[in-house]
C-alpha cells in the first residue's frame, strides 16, 4: 500500500500538464463474473463447515438448557447422576474423566518424545517414511481394537504391577486401595480391574500417536544451521538435541501433549470397555470403579427419558467445551511456538 | 584423538621457529605425516560398543534372573522386564564409562533410551494388531461369517452358524454417504482456506483445527439432537452417516489444507501470468498438482471414520438383520457389532467379536496401504504411467500444432501469397 503510494506520486511530479487529468488507478481488478461465483461458492463452503461447527455447540447448549436450568450451579458439584429425581451432576465423571487423560498423559508422553526422537535423530533415513506412517496407522488403529485389547489382555497382565504399587506406596493417596489387604497374598485381584489406570493406559496407546506425530514435525524443522553449529562446537548428538532440537521443539512438546489431553478427554469406547462406572469422586486410580462423562453418555442415553436426555446433552455440552479450550490452547501454543518462524529462514 | 594432534603440533612449531609459517609446514606436514598416518575408518560402530550392549545385556538379565530367583520376593513378567532394563541402563553407562568421558556416556544413554522408547511404541502397534488378528482367528475361517447375518443365530450357536453381513453392508453404506457429503465440502473448504485467503479463511481454520479433537461422542450427541429428536428422523444409517461426516470433515479438511499448502507458489503464479481466472488455476493447476495428497488425506479420514463406534452407537440403532435401506431403520456397522459382540459373556460371541475386529482391523490397514501406494509422492511428481501419458499428450500436440501450420500454409499457397518457405521449415 505504502510503497505503491510513493511510487505514483514520483511519477506525478515531472509531466506536470499530464497530472492534471491523471487520476489515481484503481487497484482493485474486476476478476469477472465466473471468478466471483467461485468465490462466493468457496465462502460458501467455509461459511458452511463454520456453521456446522457453531451448531454443535449451538444445539447442544439448545437441548441441555432445561437441564441445566433445573439444576443451576449444583450441576458442577453434585455427584450422582439421577436425572428424573433431580439429583445429577458432573462432578463425579468430570474427576474421572480428568484422572484417566492424566494417567494417560504420564503414560503417553515419555513414549511419545522418545518415539519422536527415535524418528527424527536416531533412524535410519531409509525406515523414516516408514516410521511415519506406521505412527499413523496407530492414531487410526480403531479405538474398540484398542478397547478390545486392554479388556482381554493388557487387563490380567497389569494386575500385579498395580497391586505392587498400592502395597509399596500405598500411603500416597492416589495409590490408596480401599479394601484391600497387602499383607494377604491370597486375596483377590479384583479390587485392581477395572480402574483409571488401566483405563488410562488404554487411553496412553490411542493417544501417544497423535502427540508423537506433532512433536515429530516440530522436531524435523529444527533449523539445520543450529544442529551443525553445535556438532561443529563438539557437541555429541545427544548435546545437540539438548541444546537444539528440545529447546526448538518446547512449543511442539507442549501442544502435543495438549492435543493429546484433548483427545484423551474425549475417548469414549476404549474406556467404557474397561471401567465399571462409579457415580462418586474416586481419587484412587488403582482402584475398581471409575467414570467419564464420554462413557456416562454411552451408558445412560438409551434408557434416558427426555429430561434424562437433556441432562446428557448438558454433560456432552460440558465435555465439549473442556476439550475445545484445550485444543485452543494447544493450537495456539503449538503456532506461536519458533517452529511457525523457522519457514522464514 | 591421534588425528587432531599432529596438525596442532606442527602449527605451533612452525609458529615459534619462523615468521614465515605457511611456506615451511606445508611443504614439511605432507612428507612427515603421510606416510605415518593411518587410514581414518569411517564407520560409526565400533566393536566396543556393541561389546558394551551385548555385555550390559548378558550382566542386566543374569542379575535380574538371580534376584528374580533367589534373592528377593519377586515375580511376574512385567516386573522382570522394568528390572531388567533398569539394570541394563545402569550396567551400559557404567561399562561406557570405563572409554569414555561424561558427555559421551550421556549421549550413549540418550540414544538407548530414544530408541527403546520408540521400539515399544512400534512394538504397541504389532501387538495390537497381530492380537487382534490372532484371537480372531477362530471366526474368520468359517465362510458363512461373511455371508451370513446373525437373524437367524443366536447366542449360544456355534460359529458354523451366522455371521458379519449386516454389519459390513452397514459399515460400507454408511462410510459411502459420509464420504459423498464430507469430499465435496471438505475438499471446497481446504480450497477456500487456501485460494481465498483473509480474515474470514484464518477464522475458519482456527474452528477447524480446534474441531479435529471433537470428542466422537459429541458429534453423535449432536446428531442425535438436530436429526433424530428435532427433525424426527429414525435412528438409522443415514443418521450414522451424518456423525461420522461431522467427525471426518474437520480431519479431511485439516489434512487437505496441508496438502494444497505445499502445492508451489510458483505454478499458480505462471497460470495467472497466462491470464487464467481463479478457478480455472483451481480447477486446472492447484487440485491436479495436489491429487495424490488429496486422495491420501481422503483415505486417512475413512479410515479415521470408519472404526468410529461412539457416533454410530448413539444415532444408528442395533439390529441382527441384515438392512439395505440406510434411510429406514436400524443399521450396525462393524465397530458397533465388535462392541456389542464382547458385551455378551458366551466365548462364541466373544470370537465373533474378536473376528469382527480383525475384519475391521484389515479394511483399515487396507486403507492405509492403499493411502501409501498413492500418496507417497509429493505435489507435482509422476508416476511412470502419468508420465506416459502426458508424454503422449505433448505429442498429440505437437501433431495438432504441425497440423495447423500446414494447413495455414496451404491456405496461404492457395491465396498466392509466398510465404510457403518458412513454414514448411516450421513444421
Amino acid at each position: 500500500m505504502n510503497v505503491s503510494h510513493v511510487t505514483t506520486r514520483t511519477h506525478d511530479r515531472p509531466p506536470a500538464a499530464a497530472a492534471a487529468e491523471d487520476v489515481p488507478r484503481r487497484l482493485h481488478a474486476d476478476p469477472g463474473l465466473p471468478d466471483r461465483v467461485f468465490r462466493a461458492v468457496a465462502r460458501g463452503g467455509g461459511g458452511f463447515v463454520l456453521a456446522v461447527m457453531l451448531l454443535v455447540g449451538g444445539f447442544l447448549l439448545y437441548r441441555a438448557w432445561q437441564a441445566l436450568s433445573k439444576a443451576g450451579f449444583s450441576f458442577l458439584t453434585t455427584e450422582a447422576w439421577e436425572p428424573d429425581a433431580g439429583n445429577f451432576g458432573i462432578a463425579a465423571v468430570l474427576t474421572g474423566t480428568v484422572l484417566i487423560a492424566l494417567v494417560a498423559i504420564c503414560f503417553a508422553v515419555p513414549l511419545a518424545i522418545g518415539t519422536a526422537l527415535y524418528i527424527c535423530e536416531y533412524s535410519p533415513p531409509r525406515l523414516r517414511q516408514t516410521l511415519i506412517s506406521l505412527v499413523d496407522l496407530m492414531a487410526a488403529v480403531p479405538s474398540v481394537v484398542y478397547g478390545l485389547w486392554g479388556l482381554f489382555f493388557l487387563q490380567g497382565h497389569v494386575l500385579g504391577t498395580a497391586r505392587w504399587i498400592a502395597r509399596y506406596f500405598g500411603w500416597f493417596p492416589l495409590f490408596k486401595v480401599d479394601g484391600a489387604d497387602p499383607s494377604d497374598p491370597l486375596a483377590t485381584a479384583t479390587v485392581y480391574t477395572s480402574s483409571t489406570f488401566v483405563a488410562g493406559i488404554v487411553v496412553a496407546l490411542m493417544v501417544a500417536p497423535i502427540a508423537c506425530s506433532v512433536m515429530r514435525e516440530v522436531f524435523s524443522q529444527a533449523p539445520v544451521g543450529e544442529r551443525e553449529g553445535a556438532y561443529a562446537l563438539g557437541a555429541t548428538r545427544w548435546g545437540m538435541i539438548r541444546s537444539v532440537v528440545l529447546p526448538f521443539g518446547k512449543g511442539g512438546m507442549i501442544g502435543g501433549t495438549m492435543l493429546g489431553l484433548g483427545r484423551a478427554l474425549g475417548e469414549t469406547i476404549g474406556v467404557y470397555l474397561i471401567i465399571s462406572p462409579v457415580f462418586a469422586v474416586q481419587p484412587h486410580i488403582l482402584q475398581n470403579g471409575s467414570s467419564s462423562v464420554s462413557s456416562l453418555i454411552a451408558l445412560r442415553y438409551g434408557e434416558a427419558s427426555e429430561f434424562g436426555m437433556s441432562a446428557l446433552m448438558a454433560a456432552g455440552l460440558a465435555l465439549f467445551l473442556m476439550t475445545l479450550v484445550v485444543n485452543f490452547a494447544a493450537s495456539s501454543i503449538v503456532a506461536r511456538s519458533r517452529s511457525g518462524a523457522a519457514s522464514d529462514s | 584423538m591421534t588425528l587432531v594432534a599432529p596438525p596442532r603440533g606442527d602449527n605451533a612449531m612452525s609458529a615459534q621457529n619462523s615468521p614465515r609459517t605457511t611456506l615451511p609446514s606445508k611443504s614439511t606436514s605432507p612428507d612427515a605425516g603421510s606416510p605415518r598416518e593411518p587410514r581414518r575408518r569411517l564407520a560409526l560402530l565400533r566393536a566396543t560398543d556393541v561389546y558394551a550392549v551385548l555385555g550390559a545385556a548378558a550382566a542386566s538379565l543374569s542379575i535380574t534372573a538371580l534376584l528374580f530367583t533367589r534373592l528377593l520376593p519377586f515375580s511376574g513378567g512385567l516386573g522382570f522386564t522394568l528390572v531388567a532394563y533398569g539394570l541394563f541402563l545402569g550396567l551400559y553407562a557404567l561399562l561406557v564409562s570405563f572409554d569414555e568421558d561424561g558427555p559421551a556416556v550421556r549421549d550413549r544413554v540418550a540414544a538407548v533410551l530414544a530408541q527403546s522408547l520408540g521400539l515399544l511404541m512400534l512394538a504397541a502397534l504389532a501387538f495390537v494388531v497381530v492380537y487382534t488378528l490372532w484371537e480372531g482367528r477362530k471366526a474368520l475361517p468359517h465362510l458363512n461369517f461373511y455371508t451370513q447375518d446373525m437373524a437367524s443365530a443366536g447366542p449360544l450357536d456355534p460359529l458354523a452358524a451366522g455371521g458379519i453381513l449386516h454389519a459390513i453392508t452397514g459399515t460400507l453404506e454408511q462410510i459411502g454417504i459420509a464420504l459423498v457429503v464430507t469430499v465435496p465440502t471438505g475438499l471446497l473448504c481446504a480450497v477456500f482456506l487456501n485460494e481465498v485467503p483473509g480474515r474470514f479463511a484464518r477464522f475458519v481454520r482456527t474452528i477447524v483445527e480446534a474441531m479435529t479433537a471433537l470428542p466422537s461422542i459429541v458429534a453423535g450427541l449432536f446428531i442425535y439432537a438436530t436429526a433424530i429428536l428435532t427433525l424426527g428422523l429414525d435412528r438409522s444409517g443415514l443418521a450414522a452417516a451424518l456423525a461420522l461426516s461431522v467427525m471426518m470433515l474437520p480431519i479431511i479438511i485439516r489434512a487437505a489444507d496441508v496438502v494444497i499448502r505445499l502445492v508451489p507458489g510458483p505454478l499458480r503464479e505462471a497460470a495467472y501470468a497466462l491470464g487464467t481466472s481463479r478457478w480455472r488455476t483451481v480447477w486446472h493447476v492447484v487440485l491436479p498438482t495436489a491429487r495424490s495428497g488429496l486422495t491420501t488425506s481422503v483415505i486417512l479420514g475413512t479410515a479415521r471414520g470408519i472404526g468410529e463406534t461412539s457416533p454410530v452407537l448413539l444415532t444408528a440403532g442395533f439390529t441382527a438383520v441384515t438392512n439395505t435401506d440406510p434411510l429406514s431403520g436400524p443399521q450396525v456397522s462393524l465397530p458397533l457389532a465388535t462392541f456389542e459382540f464382547i458385551k455378551s459373556p458366551e466365548p462364541t460371541m466373544i470370537a465373533r467379536g474378536f473376528g469382527t475386529a480383525a475384519v475391521l482391523m484389515a479394511l483399515v490397514l487396507l486403507l492405509f496401504v492403499a493411502a501409501r501406494v498413492i500418496g507417497g509422492r509429493g505435489p507435482g511428481r509422476l508416476t511412470r504411467r502419468q508420465e506416459h501419458r502426458r508424454v503422449l499428450a505433448s505429442r498429440r500436440d505437437a501433431a495438432r500444432f504441425a497440423a495447423r501450420f500446414a494447413a495455414r500454409a496451404e491456405e496461404q499457397l492457395d491465396s498466392g501469397s509466398r510465404a510457403s518457405a518458412p513454414t514448411r521449415s516450421a513444421s
